[in-house]
């Protein structure tokens, strides 16, 4: 069942891409006669400023982040939390993942691959790593890039905000897996 | 907030790389980040270009106007500070959509075509409003019906087995995310500050 619903998620997901692509412009040219060509010349012109305007923000957040990994501050984090997460049920394998999922993309990939190489796709702990870095989003690096984009410095409640969803995320994926797959 | 944050990653970087004997990886790693910034950036342009150009005939042709209004029940509550007929709920809703679909690539041009015209109702141009705050905390709890590429490649036959925790876990943090953000924006020490810094006044 599930199987059936993924596999045709997933085929017409390839679907709906080009489908915008075309549909648009046709609907647009078509309906509206909207000078097509023209109109999407001048909208993708902002293309250029705004991946430029990001990039003093981008540059301040990964450069802190890419240096609080390189420490080795996320291990010696782990270890004090691990007495207390085993202590509620948090399994400690997942943890580096957890902790990175909000601080980099390609970080929590890299950790949820070596899950996935050390316990083998059909492991409960790879499967709670995959829902883990499925269901959640790298929080730092799209608030550099969304409020960088308009010149927002105060980010007010963003942050923790964020993060409160980030470990609900994280304990729901572990909650989850748990209570289905195991 | 994000100045302590900001500061604190790097100083305990720097104080975990000394303890931890790592200090070399430590500047590799600033060095690296600043270069990969820019091409990540870079590299954001033409995807960019595509979908905002798209956008704008989407604009153009009032199929942004005509999902906004449909959708006007749910996006009033979550922005109740933005006027149901304002093109940022379009682009808002545009860019739901795509994350819900797993369009990544199309997601963040939407997001931020949204962030620019919710800035335009923004009066304090360097401080984020109750509506960037809720848009950004939806968009980072991912709310997503399709797996990402990456995952499905990794984990194979399980893939389908991980689709329902993923959905489940993604709703609960989302959830969690709006609540949070109605419940944060009310509390005095994240309300929006009277006056900002000299320096910071003509930037945005």
């Amino acid at each position: 069942m599930v199987d059936l619903i993924v596999g045709s998620l997933n085929s017409v997901a390839k679907y709906i891409i080009p489908t915008l692509l075309v549909g648009i412009p046709f609907y647009a040219l078509s309906v509206k006669k909207v000078p097509v060509y023209e109109v999407f010349v001048v909208g993708a012109k902002d293309g250029f400023t705004i991946a430029i305007r990001i990039i003093p923000y981008l540059v301040a957040i990964l450069v802190a982040v890419g240096m609080f990994r390189a420490s080795g501050a996320l291990d010696m984090l782990l270890n004090l939390l691990a007495p207390l997460l085993n202590f509620v049920g948090f399994p400690a394998e997942n943890l580096p993942l957890a902790l990175m999922r909000p601080l980099s993309g390609s970080g929590s990939l890299g950790l949820l691959t070596d899950l996935v190489n050390e316990h083998g796709a059909d492991s409960l702990t790879a499967k709670i790593g995959a829902t883990m870095y499925g269901s959640s989003e790298t929080t730092f690096y799209v608030l550099a890039v969304y409020f960088g984009s308009v010149g927002v410095i105060r980010s007010r409640h963003a942050i923790p905000a964020g993060l409160f969803a980030d470990a609900v995320g994280a304990i729901s994926a572990v909650f989850f897996c748990k209570l289905l797959l195991a | 907030m994000l100045n302590y944050i900001w500061f604190g990653m790097m100083a305990i970087g720097v104080a975990a790389g000394i303890y931890n004997n790592k200090i070399d990886a430590v500047t590799n790693a600033a060095i690296d980040m600043a270069k990969v910034s820019v091409e990540i950036a870079i590299g954001l342009i033409g995807i960019m270009a595509l979908w905002l150009g798209i956008m704008k005939i989407a604009e153009a042709s009032g199929l942004i106007r005509i999902i906004a209004k449909g959708l006007r029940p749910i996006t009033i509550r979550l922005f109740p500070d933005v006027p149901a007929d304002h093109p940022a709920i379009g682009s808002i809703v545009l860019n739901m959509s795509a994350n819900i679909l797993g369009l990544g690539n199309a997601a963040t041009p939407l997001g931020l075509k949204a962030m620019e015209e919710l800035q335009e109702l923004n009066e304090q141009k360097d401080t984020a409003t109750n509506s960037m705050v809720m848009f950004l905390a939806i968009n980072t709890s991912s709310v997503q019906l399709i797996l990402p590429a990456t995952v499905v490649a990794l984990m194979g036959a399980s893939a389908s087995e991980i689709f329902v925790t993923t959905i489940l876990a993604t709703l609960c943090s989302t959830i969690a995310a709006i609540a949070a953000v109605k419940f944060l924006e009310k509390r005095k020490r994240f309300a929006v500050a009277p006056d900002a810094p000299q320096q910071e006044k003509n930037n945005g």
